[in-house]
């Protein structure tokens, strides 16, 4: 039972490396801009966030680098999307390669660093409830300012006036434009948003979850974020179970190995993405259900002149 | 303040200075990076674009790197040009190789050197097939292509890494996950002695002029071009969506197969889990620089190449890191996606408006 | 501006970039192509009368000299080289070669430069070696943990399970669930033996130990490699040990509170609570007596020539060794790397079984170096099958 108990644990570890990324890309998507550039903008920030706290010491400052480092890539990237109208995926993809060789060119001066010891954290309390204890209540607290912010984005998203409008924006920025909205810069602003979500998460991947630098560390995780936004149908709070459930499939895949199932490795390392491709198929088999879900400007430029 | 402002049609100059805007912008911020990196940027540009062309040998390289990337983009061109965003190309090139490598392995050494024909033809048929899921789940489920290849792609890697491991493993191979070596019949023949330069080269060439002439002279090739930059239109006009989403798919998925069955059985000639190189993402950065047209694909994969081999030769010269290649890539990219706005916009001088 | 115009200004600016690619190509013509064809470059610079001509050494690496673990260890043999020498030799190296076509150019490129001997650091580089080393008949070729050989072209390799069983020695005394985990990389008889030997090491601590083992089917991997180590701990391990080549297992261990061990080179800094020691890997001696070799003339190669290095060589080592391993344990460390120092020792000695009972080796009987290369079974008290296995 204890290990079911761990297991779920590192599930919710594993798993809030894929929120913090899928949220940052679902308000991208909301307002329209499908950013491929996932896994580059997470590359770059691991980097700036481990590289920061090994000469600062400060994880604080670390998680802050990341982010600067995942707004400001995203930055170049919605400039090139939104004002030069290229194309999203082309924009996207050319992020991730830069950012994969680049974070490698910064990082090969720091593959063998090492950072301080990272504290232990625990809700004190809760967190010796017997199983419930350790599977819940002792993570690192941007475990739970996940969930937290999945909340706050649900409450943002439909029961404020500029969540209103952003999500006007993703369906029609032809119609929020001759409402007089600026339709560039609220896209500009969730893309910026977006990619400090995604820096955020690069971050809590080399300080937190691998305290360590390697060269494409993410390890494509950037990418099953992105289908995680799809999986969950645009919603932050199915994004935050999808992202538990995929956090979860990586991990069972070990915890298999360990109680000797006999299935060769590769099979359950493909979990993840069959699982993933299995959904997609799912909810993509009904139109009218995809497009009163799926923002309907996604993918496509928006020209303010007409 | 600087506005851009559409132009009534697209500049000429611009569609073909672009490209050559986007390099120089590119070989500018690469030489602030060595001079940053204390290493002599003349140097390091030579790494990368004079070195990789400067002898005969030279070139057989930067051909045997270009080669699979030139057929991969071509496929690709036939599927970024219908609006089918196929960026599983990776794993198409993985499977290729797995059927190829399969085909490849039922060798001995008495067969005829007719082998060669069923490996690349298993290759396509690979590479097909697996392009296929995608077609399939998109037509039928409408689920978004560029998710699901991507996501083909990671399990194509881990079919190979199973396959290696275990039904294929070569039993004299001490339990490493590799299989077997080819036998030499296998081998796709070379072109010339004292280089790796197969006839792989002539399959580039002839999809070079393949595509040309589906592009721009046959009907479906205009059919699917038509749907992909209007697909209304196309569908007034009794265009399927559907034949075209199948083709394309099925043909880039063909080409990469194809790709994958020409390195599996040339230059590396077993079936090893680093059969993936990541051909099939470069290639679209290659199908792209080159403007989704075949010639201007064969520059951009040589260009890309020369990026390739120079990164090589930066590391083992000048002790520069191998990623320098992704990121001068990239940065082509970037800016060639920049510049690309000037040939439908021009930057002009206008007076500050409010928003 | 008039077509005529539009098309001048496209031929300056084209002719404006070959003149500009011309410059820079010009700028060092005397830069050797890379690798010409099979006979090799010549010396570049004209030797001076008395002193002759330092031999140039290429090391092609597979990962990065930063990872801590594997390349750092041949890194570590290339800097012992240059201490040993000094400027008798002169030594370069390239590292993150990928284990595929891209292999033979840069092994080519190196022969082609002027290496007179070249160390190829992992499996994967065999057939690129093979392939450049018939091209270059009068380069020296050294393969790590291969099994091919050539005139020009030998292999080495490392006892590392002498190191594992040592470390087992310790594990065996140090757990307090009986229960150890392995991280393993990819299934091969090097594996094997190391998991096997470790098992053995901790069972001759303490009989009641089982392990268990998780792939990750690659070598260096710390992502995945912190998640199967938290899936050991998980699993009730309080002892890891690794197989892989980075210090993400050592670190999860001393996230959680457990204790590992250092693999291929000294991971003490990377987890100080966790470390139990480091079976550590030294390529200086084996890389000191092959350049000595070539010097002087002796280095032999061919069919067969394959160097097995062990403590005795001075190849493996058990190292920071933590303070709180009991002395009698420790002693018994020091025994055994006794026993294997003078061969009075043997790790692989019958009666041993695998785990499914089967009867490996009759009592009393000794294993030799074919049974090592082959082995495809798990020692009883390892738990599971081998992957692939029939």
């Amino acid at each position: 039972m204890e290990s079911y108990a761990l297991l779920l644990a590192a599930t919710l570890n594993a798993g809030t490396v894929l929120a913090l990324a899928s949220l940052g890309l679902l308000i991208n998507e909301k307002v329209g801009i499908v950013n491929l550039g996932a896994e580059g903008m997470m590359l770059c920030a691991a980097i700036a966030g481990f590289a920061t706290v090994v000469t600062t010491g400060s994880d604080t400052l670390g998680f802050m680098a990341g982010m600067a480092a995942g707004a400001g890539l995203a930055a170049i990237f919605g400039v090139l999307v939104i004002w030069l109208n290229t194309n999203q995926y082309a924009t996207g993809l050319a992020l991730t390669l830069f950012g994969t060789g680049f974070s490698a060119f910064v990082g090969t001066s720091f593959v063998q660093a090492r950072i301080p010891e990272r504290a232990s954290f625990a809700i004190p309390g809760l967190a010796d409830i017997p199983l419930v204890g350790p599977a819940l209540f002792r993570h690192h607290p941007l475990v739970y300012v996940t969930v937290l912010l999945a909340l706050a984005l649900v409450w943002f998203m439909y029961r404020t006036r500029s969540g209103l409008i952003m999500r006007s924006v993703g369906e029609s920025p032809e119609s929020a434009h001759a409402l007089g909205y600026p339709v560039r810069r609220i896209r500009l602003a969730a893309v910026v948003a977006g990619g400090a979500l995604c820096g955020l998460a690069g971050a809590y991947i080399s300080i937190i979850y691998t305290p360590l630098w390697v060269e494409g560390m993410v390890a494509g995780k950037g990418w099953i974020a992105l289908a995680l936004t799809t999986f969950a149908t645009w919603r932050p709070a199915r994004v935050l179970l999808g992202a538990y459930l995929f956090g979860g499939v990586t991990m069972l895949q070990f915890h298999l190995q360990g109680i000797g199932v006999d299935v060769p490795s590769q099979f359950l390392s493909m979990l993840p993405y069959l699982a993933t491709i299995l959904v997609l198929a799912i909810i993509s088999r009904n139109p009218q259900w995809i497009r009163i879900n799926m923002p309907a400007s996604i993918g496509k430029p928006f020209y303010p002149g007409g | 303040m600087l506005k851009l402002e559409a132009r009534p049609e697209p500049s000429k100059v611009w569609t073909y200075a672009s490209p050559l805007l986007a390099l120089t912008i590119t070989v500018l911020i690469g030489t602030l990076m060595f001079a940053a990196l204390g290493k002599d940027p003349v140097k390091g540009l030579q790494m990368f674009f004079w070195l990789p062309i400067q002898s005969g040998y030279a070139w057989g390289e930067l051909l045997v790197k270009a080669t699979p990337l030139l057929i991969i983009a071509l496929g690709l061109a036939v599927c970024f040009r219908s609006n089918v965003w196929n960026i599983g190309a990776e794993g198409q090139y993985i499977i290729g190789a797995i059927f190829a490598a399969g085909v490849a392995l039922l060798a001995e050494p008495g067969t005829g050197a007719w082998i060669v024909v069923p490996i690349l033809l298993a290759g396509v048929l690979g590479g097909m097939l697996w392009a296929g899921v995608t077609a399939l789940l998109r037509d039928r489920f409408h689920a978004n292509e560029i998710l699901v290849s991507l996501m083909l792609v990671y399990v194509a890697v881990q079919l190979l890494s199973y396959l290696v491991g275990g039904p294929w493993k070569d039993p004299m191979g001490f339990n490493f996950p590799q299989s077997k070596t080819f036998d030499a019949v296998t081998r796709i023949p070379r072109l010339f002695t004292g280089s790796r330069v197969s006839i792989g080269v002539f399959f580039a060439l002839l999809g070079v002029v393949g595509l040309w002439v589906f592009l721009f002279r046959t009907r479906a090739g205009f059919s699917l071009q038509v749907g992909g930059l209007a697909p209304a239109a196309a569908r007034y006009a009794g265009f399927s969506s559907r034949k075209a989403l199948w083709t394309a798919l099925l043909i880039s998925g063909g080409a990469a197969g194809l790709a994958g069955a020409l390195e599996v059985a040339g230059p590396i000639g077993q079936l090893t889990t680093s059969v993936p190189a990541g051909y099939g993402f470069a290639a679209i950065i290659v199908a792209y620089v080159g403007r989704l047209h075949p010639v201007g694909m064969v520059l951009s994969a040589l260009l890309m190449s020369m990026f390739y081999i120079g990164g090589e030769l930066a590391q083992s010269r000048l002790g520069l890191t191998k990623s320098l290649t992704g990121v001068f890539q990239g940065l082509l990219l970037f800016s060639l996606l920049a510049c690309d706005t000037l040939v439908n916009y021009r930057l002009v001088m206008r007076k500050s408006r409010s928003k | 501006m008039t077509d005529l115009q539009k098309r001048t200004l496209l031929k300056a600016a084209a002719l404006t970039a070959v003149a500009a690619a011309a410059l820079v190509g010009c700028g060092k013509k005397e830069e050797p192509a890379p690798a010409p064809a099979p006979a090799p470059a010549p010396v570049v610079s004209a030797p001076e009368p008395a002193k002759p001509e330092p031999l140039k050494i290429g090391f092609a690496y597979v990962g990065p000299v930063g990872d801590g673990g594997w390349t750092f260890a041949h890194d570590n043999g290339r800097k012992a080289l240059e201490a040993e020498f000094g400027d008798k030799i002169v030594t370069s190296f390239v590292e993150n070669v990928p284990e595929s076509a891209d292999a033979e150019r840069v092994i080519r490129d190196m022969a082609g430069q002027g290496n007179k001997l070249v160390f190829g650091t992992t499996f994967g580089y065999m057939e690129p070696m093979l392939k450049v080393a018939a091209e270059f008949p009068d380069v020296k070729f050294e393969h790590a943990t291969g099994y091919k050989q050539a005139a020009n072209m030998r292999t080495y390799d490392s006892r590392t399970y002498e190191g594992a069983y040592m470390a087992g020695v310790i594990a065996g005394a140090m757990t307090k669930s009986n229960t150890l985990g392995v991280v393993g990389s990819i299934p091969i008889p090097e594996v094997l033996r190391n998991i096997n030997a470790f098992t053995l090491g901790a069972q001759s601590s303490n009989p009641k130990v089982k392990t268990k083992v998780v792939w990750v089917n690659g070598w260096f991997d710390p992502p995945k490699e912190t998640e199967a180590a938290t899936s050991l701990i998980n699993g009730g391990a309080d002892v890891l040990f690794q197989n892989t080549d980075s210090p993400a297992v050592l670190k999860t261990a001393e996230a959680k509170g457990k204790r590992a061990f250092g693999w291929d080179s000294d991971m003490t800094a990377y987890g100080p609570k966790a470390h139990l020691a480091s079976a550590v890997i030294n390529w200086g001696p084996y890389y000191i007596k092959t350049t000595k070799e070539v010097l002087d003339g002796s280095w032999k190669a061919g069919e067969g020539a394959h160097s097995w290095w062990g403590v005795k060589e001075g190849a493996i080592d058990l190292v920071s060794i933590a303070e709180d391993v009991p002395a009698e344990t420790k002693a018994r460390v020091e025994e055994v790397k006794k026993g294997l120092a003078d061969g009075s020792f043997a790790i692989w000695k019958g009666p041993l079984k695998n785990n499914a009972g089967k009867d490996v080796l009759a009592k009393d009987a000794v294993a030799d170096d074919k049974f090592l290369s082959g082995i495809n079974f798990y020692v009883k008290g390892v738990e599971g099958k081998v992957p692939g296995s029939k």
